[in-house]
């Protein structure tokens, strides 16, 4: 095929195109390679580990090894078992955990962003340092750091302390806060329809129970890593917009807030993008904290479902297929909200009726450079989106 | 269209790549087909030792000892300290390659066996009967002895002498039943003190059920019994303690385990294993404490053991020369010198009488092992004991029979 479209198309163009072709495809065969034999190799490998019986013992290529369908899938998702419920769990433990971690962080982030790069501020590249440090530290000293702060006598408890507040045992406290809240105003169990029925092995008054103690300890640690890491993303974008348009807001008398609301953050889509996808991803990847943290407990509550899968191959199950189907399964979570965001994120076309607002006769076009100005930047942000989030998608299958 | 030859060319990568790996799969295949009731394997070639150490004591005890073998056995043998043992044994298996002779949690044991992993080398043993007999069950799979055990550990009641002797106590009144457990637990009890800490786990709660003539499962793991009367009588016992308030779990008075909340002092009992000497030696050395065995329960006394064997690979190259070590490695003078160094107990009856004349402290916990049983091992009960940890969490306001009847169904669900 290769042979065939150099063959034809070069007949149009001139000669050295054929060279060209060559020449481009041995430079990027190093790359190819690596990239085959490391990432996608391995990716149709553990798809094949998920639809069989492997039990671990030698290559899983062998006439040992039988195709079995979908049953490694079945049983994580079906069946009502104890391999459903830790999954539903683990779910439960991960969704929570992302539905806090990603909007939290990303406002964190722009928040720290737009005051790091104030004109005003002294010293900005002090506090840029200091907000990007933990993003550089390995998150394995990190959790361990984490595990010393919120010991029940560690630095955290010390400080409630202060305000007379008996601070919880951190990482052996199973219960969920949304349910120790209502336990505090008096509702100990839930009602019968959401406790007598359930999904994935996990009733709906524990997947509404919210994260347990552990694992907002863990979400506040994942808020204080990556913050850092997209304010810098948004360091870039608002370094990179044009200081006239804030200028001209300032000139049609906006203040501060509106022209945050309405001037900059309209131009940071495309980088809200980028911040918002890696964090999905990242959370629904949640791995090393809980490897070195709290190995899953206390009750299983930190679980997420990549550590889920690890412990299903590696643990005393030896469930190799089992643990590979999480895998994609959680491959498939991800793929999907990445798509549902990006629908919902998309730069969608100016109404009609909102445009004939802009619709200036050309008489009035002097001011129109201002236009392009603002547009140059989005255009590069957004071409730069475009292939970070194919890179996002691919590395999210690892 | 340069896109599409971009994705062809990727392709067909992936399609040689998965060629040529399955092409070396096929090499792999050869060496597992092996009998376990065969001649073993024998070679020049070198022995790796993988062993899940707790610290650099252990690492060079079993360095020393391995490579004093290796001098008069003329084999040449490297032992390697994992970082996280179960992991690096299931690459070994995979790729065929795996380690020769390795450390092997009996709860790993059913996993790792029925994928053909191991070699069931348990009646090759000379010494097989010398073994404790709750040990060689622990290691059964299928019937067949699979390893020789390397060492236990056991439960047993842990007292601070200092809060002891405050409330008044003497020696004769060291708990033997349960109803004096509940009673000096009472009398320990203070607004800063709790009488009894353990963690809320069946890895210790456990001691209990066996007390009370119950278990999870049978010795060899074939049977779920987590539904029996002897079940909820001990879980119905320790509920009670837990709502007079003189139990508590650790994790309620701040700490992470037993030992902790014993050296502490904020327990004035625990239910801990023999590693709890070495943890109180080195974060509580100024605290005296003493370790008498767990009170009689209903069906007389009962604890649990843990244990690991010396696993050896099936793909092994030089079977014969790991059997050989392994004997070493559980020899009298070899487990004595382990014991020395990291605090292990001997896995033979043989060495008893001298281990107690060197730890005349410690002499509960081996005396343990004849009354102990061990925990669940068929293969995925360890979710399941997660399982029923998690369940246990809330034991002082649930119903005993209703959380063991559930891990009934997922014991059972394991053995099919």
């Amino acid at each position: 095929m290769t042979t065939l479209a150099s063959r034809t198309s070069p007949r149009h163009h001139r000669g050295i195109n054929r060279g060209e072709a060559r020449s481009g495809w041995l430079f990027t065969a190093p790359t190819l390679i690596l990239l085959g034999l490391f990432l996608v190799v391995p990716i149709f490998m553990a798809l094949w580990v998920a639809f069989s019986d492997w039990n671990g013992n030698g290559s899983p290529f062998t006439s040992a090894v039988h195709f079995i369908g979908l049953s490694n899938f079945g049983s994580v998702l079906s069946g009502g078992g104890l391999d459903e419920q830790n999954f539903g769990q683990a779910l439960r433990n991960n969704a929570w955990y992302v539905i806090l971690v990603v909007p939290i962080q990303t406002i964190v982030a722009l928040f720290l962003a737009v005051m790091v790069n104030r004109q005003i501020l002294k010293g900005r590249g002090i506090f840029r340092t200091a907000f990007y440090f933990p993003s550089v530290t390995s998150s394995v000293a990190i959790t361990v750091l984490w595990l010393f702060l919120f010991s029940q006598s560690g630095a955290i408890n010390n400080v409630l302390g202060w305000f007379g507040i008996n601070g919880p045992n951190w990482f052996n406290e199973p219960s969920g806060i949304i349910q120790d809240g209502l336990a505090g105003l008096g509702v100990k169990s839930g009602p019968g329809f959401l406790t007598g029925n359930s999904f994935l092995g996990v009733s709906w008054w524990d997947w509404i129970g919210g994260p347990s103690v552990a694992m907002t300890a863990l979400i506040f640690m994942a808020i204080f890593t990556t913050s850092g890491t997209f304010m810098l993303l948004f360091i870039a974008a608002l370094q990179n917009m044009s200081g006239e348009v804030q200028e001209a807001a300032m000139v049609d008398g906006a203040t501060g807030w509106q022209r945050f609301r309405f001037v900059t953050l309209p131009q940071l889509r495309p980088t809200l993008f980028t911040v918002l996808t890696l964090g999905l991803i990242g959370g629904w990847q949640i791995f090393d904290q809980i490897y070195t943290g709290t190995q899953g407990g206390p009750a299983n509550t930190t679980t997420s479902p990549a550590y889920l899968a690890y412990s299903t191959a590696f643990g005393n199950g030896q469930e190799w297929g089992q643990g590979a189907a999480i895998g994609f399964i959680v491959f498939a979570i991800i793929v999907v909200f990445t798509i549902v965001q990006r629908v919902i994120l998309r730069e969608r076309k100016v109404s009609k009726r909102r445009m004939r607002l802009y619709n200036l006769p050309p008489s009035a076009r002097d001011g129109s450079s201002n236009d392009e100005d603002d547009q140059g930047p989005g255009m590069q942000a957004a071409v730069g989106i475009a292939t970070e989030s194919q890179v996002n998608r691919s590395g999210g299958t690892v | 269209m340069q896109r599409r030859n971009r994705w062809l060319g990727a392709g067909a990568l992936a399609v040689i790549g998965a060629l040529a790996l399955s092409a070396c799969g096929s090499g792999f295949s050869s060496s597992s087909g092996g009998s376990t009731g065969g001649e073993l394997s024998s070679s020049k070639k070198a022995l790796t030792v993988l062993i899940g150490s707790s610290g650099p004591a252990e690492t060079s005890a079993v360095t020393s000892a391995v490579s004093s073998w290796s001098k008069t056995a003329g084999t040449s043998a490297k032992v390697i300290a994992a970082s996280d043992l179960s992991q690096q044994l299931s690459q070994g298996f995979a790729s065929g390659k795996p380690a020769d002779v390795f450390y092997l949690g009996n709860t790993d044991l059913a996993g790792y066996a029925s994928a053909g992993d191991l070699l069931a080398y348990g009646n090759k043993l000379p010494n097989k009967s010398d073994f404790y007999p709750s040990l060689t069950k622990a290691f059964t799979y299928n019937n067949q002895l699979y390893c020789a055990p390397k060492d236990l550990s056991t439960l047993q009641l842990v007292i601070n002498d200092s809060i002891w002797q405050k409330a008044g106590l003497t020696k004769a009144d060291y708990p033997t039943t349960w109803n004096e457990l509940e009673s000096v637990a009472k009398k320990l009890t203070t607004k800063s003190v709790v009488g009894l800490s353990m963690n809320g786990q069946y890895e210790r709660m456990g001691a209990f059920m066996v007390e009370a003539g119950g278990n999870l499962m049978n010795p060899t793991s074939t049977k779920a019994t987590a539904d029996s009367a002897a079940n909820v009588t001990a879980l119905t016992y320790v509920k009670k303690l837990l709502n007079e308030g003189v139990m508590k779990y650790s994790k309620d008075v701040g700490e992470s385990d037993g030992g902790q909340a014993l050296g502490a002092g904020k327990a004035a009992m625990t239910v801990e294993g023999n590693w709890v000497t070495g943890e109180l030696k080195s974060d509580f050395p100024t605290v005296k404490y003493t370790v008498v065995p767990l009170p009689s329960g209903p069906a007389g006394k009962g604890t649990l053991v843990y244990t690991n064997c010396w696993g050896i690979a099936k793909d092994s190259p030089n079977q014969a020369a790991a059997l050989k070590l392994v004997e070493k490695l559980t020899s009298e003078s070899d487990q004595l010198a382990f014991s020395k160094a990291f605090g292990v107990l001997p896995s033979i009856q043989s060495a008893a009488t001298k281990w107690k004349s060197q730890n005349p402290a410690l002499v509960p916990f081996l005396d343990g092992v004849s009354y102990a049983q061990g925990v669940p091992a068929s293969k995925n009960s360890a979710a399941v004991v997660t399982d029923f940890d998690s369940k246990l969490e809330t034991l002082a306001t649930s119903d005993p029979k209703t959380i063991l009847a559930a891990v009934q169904t997922n014991l059972q669900a394991t053995l099919k």
